[in-house]
């Protein structure tokens, strides 16, 4: 149990920090930041080693954007071999349908509620 | 007066540079918890609904973080973290969240429609494009290659 | 005009300075000069872009009251800021009642203003004129950068846009101040193309006004007691002063820079303010006030501007600079 918190943790800081080089490095923007991820997430997935990586890592490969990648890559790979070219189109979306509904539906109730505040 | 390139030169020579080692800390140490705590979601929903299967929990995890992400916008404590943290809160989904929740918060005196929901994918809109787009790609390489199979 | 320098004949006076900044500008260093501090920056507005013109608004109208006058005897506002088609000035000037002429040059907006403000006076087709520029972080952030609550790292080079909006009132006479001389700048670019470098952007434009300005008017630094940069920040004050040591003139001990001046380095924006308002309300406070007590007689003011738009950059341009000279004299050395 400890250990696989220990590998989280490991894991999960060190994918953040190649991405805090990243920044330090090219000046990337935040957006850039999590779309190079998110590609990560989604070659991986491609390329067939997410599973082992995330079979070691846990949440420490999933919570990070490349999670998302992956999700959306494994559902269009599965689309594909299920349901031909018209799974290829809608597996991704729907396999990651959880993620952006909520991002979407929490991002519209919350700016409904609170107001940007300034910095100081 | 110097040239141009001289200039440019001289810029990039004596421009103050990030603090290498304490960026990349933080963004290791907050990253790593970010990821404990949607371990921790996982394993206490696993226990909490037993006939789950692991893409159930998965969906769940991601939901909750997404959540917290965007609560913690709404609060105004998200990019407090982000200041110090840097990638170590951008990278994981709640950074994510955190790019959808801010611009539709931002834009919310311009309007419900032509702010809120006009606005908030002008941060997050190129993980979403570029997300689907190349995850399509792959679906069709892969389908391409059952067809030649 | 003598090069790019004007000397203006009749002396156009400062009749007037007032400044209103936002809280962590009060928490600065520069607090007890100020005119008025706000507690809040929303300035009790539904939005950071109607605060910006509430600001702009009052610090016109506080420089009128500071000089005993009413709008009607202004004849003309001459205003800029920072955002898209001026909307804080000229939205300020829609409630003022008062003739209105908009500015842009970035943040050397306020250079701009008071160097036609001064050739109408000069010339004699008016005798007073409101040169006001203002700045919000708020309301600069989202045009120029992200959304309030997103989670970014400053960059090493960026600079935090100063919420404050300063209003100088020229005419023909009225106090010790006067404005003696001013070199209208050169649009320059020097290849900086880094968004979050305004420093290093503008660094350029400023030398070579100034050089252009000691050149134009046969001066030495040395005539001056001060020369004050608008927002180069900590870095940009550095290039500003190298490239003036590349062509053999030593500024260090005559230099200050606004930006550097208006914040501590405690506030976590290390380089120093930036914007509009930066340079307005640091002359109109600080600076107006030490020339007032007499304990600076010569003065050249150089706000600077980079002319980014975010398309602009987007499109992979390069920032170029500008920065506008005016000289201030007290009255016996006139």
């Amino acid at each position: 149990m400890l250990a696989v918190y220990l590998r989280v943790f490991l894991v999960g800081g060190i994918v953040c920090l190649i991405g805090q080089l990243l920044i330090n490095l090219t000046k990337m923007t935040s957006a850039k930041i999590l779309v190079t991820f998110l590609l990560l997430g989604v070659v991986l997935e491609a390329v067939g080693v997410f599973d082992a990586i995330k079979e070691f890592a846990r949440a420490g490969i999933t919570i990070p954007i490349t999670g998302f990648g992956s999700t959306l890559t494994k559902g269009a790979i599965e689309g594909a071999k299920k349901n031909g070219l018209p799974g290829a189109l809608t597996g991704g979306m729907q396999a990651a349908a959880a993620g952006l509904s909520s991002a979407i539906f929490f991002g519209f109730l919350i700016s409904l509620i609170f107001k940007a505040r300034t910095k100081v | 007066m110097l040239s141009r390139t001289e200039y440019l030169k001289l810029d990039k020579k004596i421009a103050p540079k990030s603090k290498e080692g304490q960026t990349l800390f933080l963004a290791f140490v907050v990253g790593g918890l970010i990821c404990m705590i949607g371990q921790g979601v996982n394993d206490l929903f696993k226990l909490a609904i037993p006939s789950a299967d692991e893409k159930l929990l998965g969906e769940i995890t991601s939901t909750v973080m997404i959540f917290l992400g965007a609560a913690l916008t709404g609060f105004g404590l998200y990019d407090r973290i982000g200041k110090f943290a840097g990638a170590g809160s951008i990278v994981p989904i709640t950074g994510f969240a955190n790019s959808v929740v801010s611009p539709a918060m931002e834009y919310r005196c311009e309007g419900v429609v032509f702010g809120v929901m006009c606005k908030m994918f002008v941060v997050a809109g190129p993980i979403i494009v570029s997300g689907v787009s190349s995850s399509i790609v792959v679906g069709l390489i892969y389908w391409i290659i059952g067809l030649l199979k | 005009m003598t090069g790019q320098t004007i000397f203006f004949k009749n002396k156009p006076r400062v009749i007037a300075g007032y400044s209103i900044v936002g809280p962590k500008e009060a928490a600065g260093p520069l607090d007890p000069y100020f005119h008025k501090r706000l507690r809040k920056d929303d300035f009790g507005q539904k939005s950071y872009e109607k605060a910006e013109c509430k600001l702009h608004m009052s610090a016109i109208s506080g420089a009128i009251i500071a000089a005993g006058l009413a709008p009607k005897d202004v004849d003309v506002n001459i205003g800029g800021d920072l955002l898209n088609q001026i909307i804080t000035s000229s939205f300020s000037a829609r409630e003022l009642d008062i003739p209105f002429v908009g500015m842009y040059s970035a943040c050397s907006t306020f250079g701009q203003a008071l160097i036609v403000g001064a050739a109408l006076i000069d010339g004699g087709y008016i005798s007073r004129a409101a040169c006001s520029t203002s700045s919000h972080f708020s309301t600069a952030e989202r045009q120029y950068r992200y959304p309030l609550e997103l989670g970014t790292q400053m960059t090493p080079t960026s600079q935090w846009t100063v919420t404050g909006a300063g209003c100088t009132l020229l005419g023909k006479e009225g106090g010790n101040v006067c404005v003696e001389s001013a070199t209208v700048g050169k649009v320059v670019d020097f290849g900086v193309s880094d968004a979050n470098n305004m420093g290093a952007a503008m660094a350029p434009a400023a030398a070579k006004t100034v050089l252009q300005h000691l050149k134009d008017t046969g001066r030495d630094v040395s005539y001056y007691d001060y020369i004050v940069t608008g927002d180069l920040g900590v870095y940009g004050s550095r290039l500003f002063l190298e490239l003036l040591q590349s062509d053999g003139v030593n500024a260090a001990e005559k230099h200050k820079d606004c930006g550097e001046m208006i914040f501590d380095k405690k506030q976590r924006c290390p380089q120093g303010g930036s914007g509009a308002g930066c340079s307005s309300v640091v002359f109109n406070s600080y600076f107006l006030h030490q020339m007032r007590a007499g304990s600076v007689k010569r003065l050249l003011l150089v706000p600077t501007g980079a002319l980014l738009s975010k398309l602009s950059s987007l499109q992979g341009e390069t920032i170029p600079g500008i920065a506008n000279a005016v000289s201030f004299a007290v009255e016996d050395v006139c």
